[in-house]
C-alpha cells in the first residue's frame, strides 16, 4: 500500500530526515538524532509535524449527547475553547482509541484522534450517534503542527494574532497564525508547555517554515517522531497499539480519572462498572531497569522466573540515562517498587516497578 | 559516509583491520548512521571464541537492537571495555575509538573474502 504524505514530506526530505512508515503515513523518525531532539524541546523548543493526526467534528443540536454516549470523561463539565482528554470504549470496556476533544460550543466538538484509528474511529461515531449529530472526518483538511518546549509560547507569538498567555493549560482558541486561520490549543504530547496548532494543509510549508524561522535565535529545531516518542515515553503517557487497545480498559491502563462512572449512559460504562467491582485482572505499570540491557515492546516481564505479563514500551531515557518502560503485569504483582525482571534476549534483567511519570521521579536536564 | 581504504568489511556492516594474524573488529560508519543514537552495547568475554559469520554482540540505539556479527573465527583476545560504559562512540568514531574486539585468528584467508572498501561502497549504495 502506498503510504500517505503530509504536506511537509518534501520539506522533512530537504532537512535530511529518515523518512519511515508510521500508521500508513510516510513520516520523520529523526532529523539530527533522537536524543539531540528530545533534549532540544526538554531545554528549548521544538516543532513537530503531526498532520498525520484524523481530526473529527460532531455538530448539532444534539452534539453533546453524542460526545457523552461516546466518551467515557464528563463533556457536559467542559466550558466552550476547553479540550478534554478522553476515551472512546466498546461495550466490552476495551478502547476504541484514546483522544482529545475540543469544545467550541454545545452544538460544535472536534475530536483529535490517533492517525491509525481516524478511519475506524470515523465509522465508529457514525454508527454509534450518526442518527442524532452531523459528523465530518476532516482530517483532509487540517495539517497539524505542535511546537513544544519552555520557549514555546515566546516562538509562537510572533506569527500569532491572538494573546498565546490568554490559553490555560487544555484550552484552545481560534486566530491566524502568520495571517492563516487556526485552531490553537495549550496541549502536547511531551510534559512540555507548548501548543498544537490546525492549519490549511496549503499553509502548512509556509507556517511551518516562518515558525523555524521566528525561532532561530531561540534554538529551535524540527523534531521527528522518535524523539516524540520517547518525550511521551518519559511522562507515562500511554500510545495507542502498545499501552492501549481493544483488549485492555481504560481501569486496566491507569486512566481512572478520565471515566466518569457518574455521567449517564455511555459506551462501555456497564462493563467498566462491573470492573471495578471484580477487579482487575492486569494493570499497567511503569518500570526502570536495575541491571543493564534495554527492554523493548514485547519483551515478557517476570516475578522470579514465571511470567506475569508484557513490556509494551520500552527505550533508554534521554533525560534520566536509564532504561525504563511500561507493561502489564497480573495485578497482584503491580505495586510499586517491586523487583520484576525483564527478558532481554537469554537472559532475565532486574527492574523495579516505579510510578509512571519517569520524568517528574528525576533531576532536570 | 567514510569508508577507509585499508580496512575490509562484512555485509553486516562490521569492519576488520588485519595486523598479521590480529583483527580489529567494529562497526562501519554506514551501519552506526542507520542505528542513530546508540546507547548500549554487549560485547563478548576476553578468551572467548567467536565464528564467521555468528553473533559476537548486540548493540541498541533508542529506537533499535542490531546483533553484530564476527567477520572472521578466532579466540578474543582484547575486549573494548571503555565503549560499554561510552557506547554513544560508536557514533563520533567508528573506527577509531569505538573498535569493539580484537580477534586471533586461526585462519587468514578469512579476511580475503571480506569486502574491499570500494566493494563494501558499493554494496551499501545498493542497500539504501
Amino acid at each position: 500500500m502506498d503510504l500517505r504524505k503530509t504536506p511537509l514530506n518534501q520539506i522533512h526530505k530537504e532537512l535530511s530526515a529518515k523518512m519511515v512508515p508510521f500508521a500508513g503515513w510516510e513520516m520523520p523518525v529523526q532529523y539530527t538524532g533522537i536524543i539531540d531532539e528530545h533534549r532540544i524541546v526538554r531545554k528549548k523548543v521544538g516543532l513537530f509535524d503531526v498532520s498525520h493526526m484524523g481530526e473529527i467534528f460532531v455538530a448539532g443540536e444534539r452534539a453533546l449527547e453524542a460526545v457523552q454516549l461516546l466518551t467515557t470523561n464528563d463533556a457536559s463539565k467542559m466550558v466552550d475553547g476547553q479540550v478534554q482528554y478522553t476515551l472512546l470504549c466498546y461495550p466490552d470496556g476495551g478502547i476504541v482509541d484514546d483522544v482529545t476533544l475540543y469544545k467550541f460550543n454545545e452544538q460544535r466538538f472536534l475530536f483529535c484522534v490517533n492517525a491509525s484509528n481516524t478511519e475506524r474511529d470515523f465509522e465508529w461515531i457514525k454508527e454509534n450517534v450518526g442518527d442524532i449529530a452531523n459528523l465530518k472526518n476532516a482530517s483532509d483538511s487540517f495539517a497539524q503542527l505542535s511546537i513544544q518546549g519552555p520557549l514555546a509560547q515566546e516562538v509562537l507569538q510572533k506569527s500569532c494574532n491572538i494573546d498565546l498567555s490568554e490559553i490555560k493549560y487544555y484550552h484552545f482558541m481560534v486566530g491566524l497564525i502568520s495571517s492563516a486561520g487556526t485552531i490553537i490549543s495549550r496541549t502536547g504530547y511531551t510534559g512540555e508547555d507548548g501548543f498544537e496548532i490546525y492549519i490549511p494543509p496549503e499553509e502548512a510549508n509556509r507556517i511551518w517554515n516562518k515558525i523555524l524561522d521566528d525561532g532561530k535565535s531561540y534554538g529551535i529545531k524540527p523534531i521527528g517522531l522518535g524523539a516524540r516518542d520517547t518525550l511521551r515515553l518519559e511522562m507515562g503517557y500511554p500510545l495507542y497499539g502498545n499501552e492501549l487497545s481493544k483488549d485492555t480498559t481504560p481501569l486496566e491502563a491507569g486512566l481512572a480519572r478520565f471515566v466518569a462512572f457518574n455521567k449517564n449512559d455511555f459506551i462501555g460504562k456497564k462493563s467498566l462498572e462491573s470492573q471495578t467491582k471484580t477487579g482487575i485482572k492486569k494493570k499497567l505499570i511503569g518500570f526502570k531497569m536495575i541491571e543493564t540491557g534495554i527492554a523493548r515492546h514485547g519483551s515478557q516481564i517476570f516475578n522470579d522466573k514465571k511470567p506475569i505479563g508484557e513490556v509494551t514500551s520500552g527505550t533508554m531515557s534521554p533525560s534520566i540515562g536509564i532504561p525504563i518502560g511500561m507493561g502489564y503485569v497480573e495485578a497482584g504483582f503491580s505495586e510499586t517498587g517491586r523487583e520484576i525482571g525483564i527478558g532481554i534476549r537469554n537472559r532475565i534483567s532486574k527492574a523495579v516497578i516505579v510510578t509512571k511519570r519517569f520524568y517528574n521521579l528525576q533531576h532536570k536536564l | 559516509m567514510d569508508f577507509p581504504k585499508e580496512l575490509r568489511y562484512s555485509k553486516e556492516h562490521e569492519w576488520a583491520r588485519a595486523e598479521s594474524n590480529i583483527v580489529t573488529i567494529g562497526i562501519t560508519d554506514y551501519a552506526q548512521d542507520s542505528l542513530g543514537d546508540v546507547v548500549y552495547i554487549e560485547l563478548p568475554r576476553e578468551g572467548s571464541t567467536v565464528t564467521k559469520d555468528e553473533t559476537f554482540g548486540v548493540v541498541e540505539s533508542v529506537k533499535a537492537v542490531s546483533d553484530l556479527y564476527s567477520p572472521v573465527t578466532g579466540k578474543v583476545i582484547e575486549v573494548n571495555d571503555a565503549l560499554i560504559d561510552s557506547p554513544e562512540v560508536i557514533n563520533d568514531d567508528p573506527y577509531g575509538d569505538a573498535w569493539m574486539i580484537k580477534v586471533e585468528i586461526s585462519n587468514p584467508a578469512e579476511i580475503d573474502d571480506l569486502l574491499t572498501a570500494d566493494e563494501y561502497k558499493d554494496f551499501v549504495e545498493e542497500e539504501k
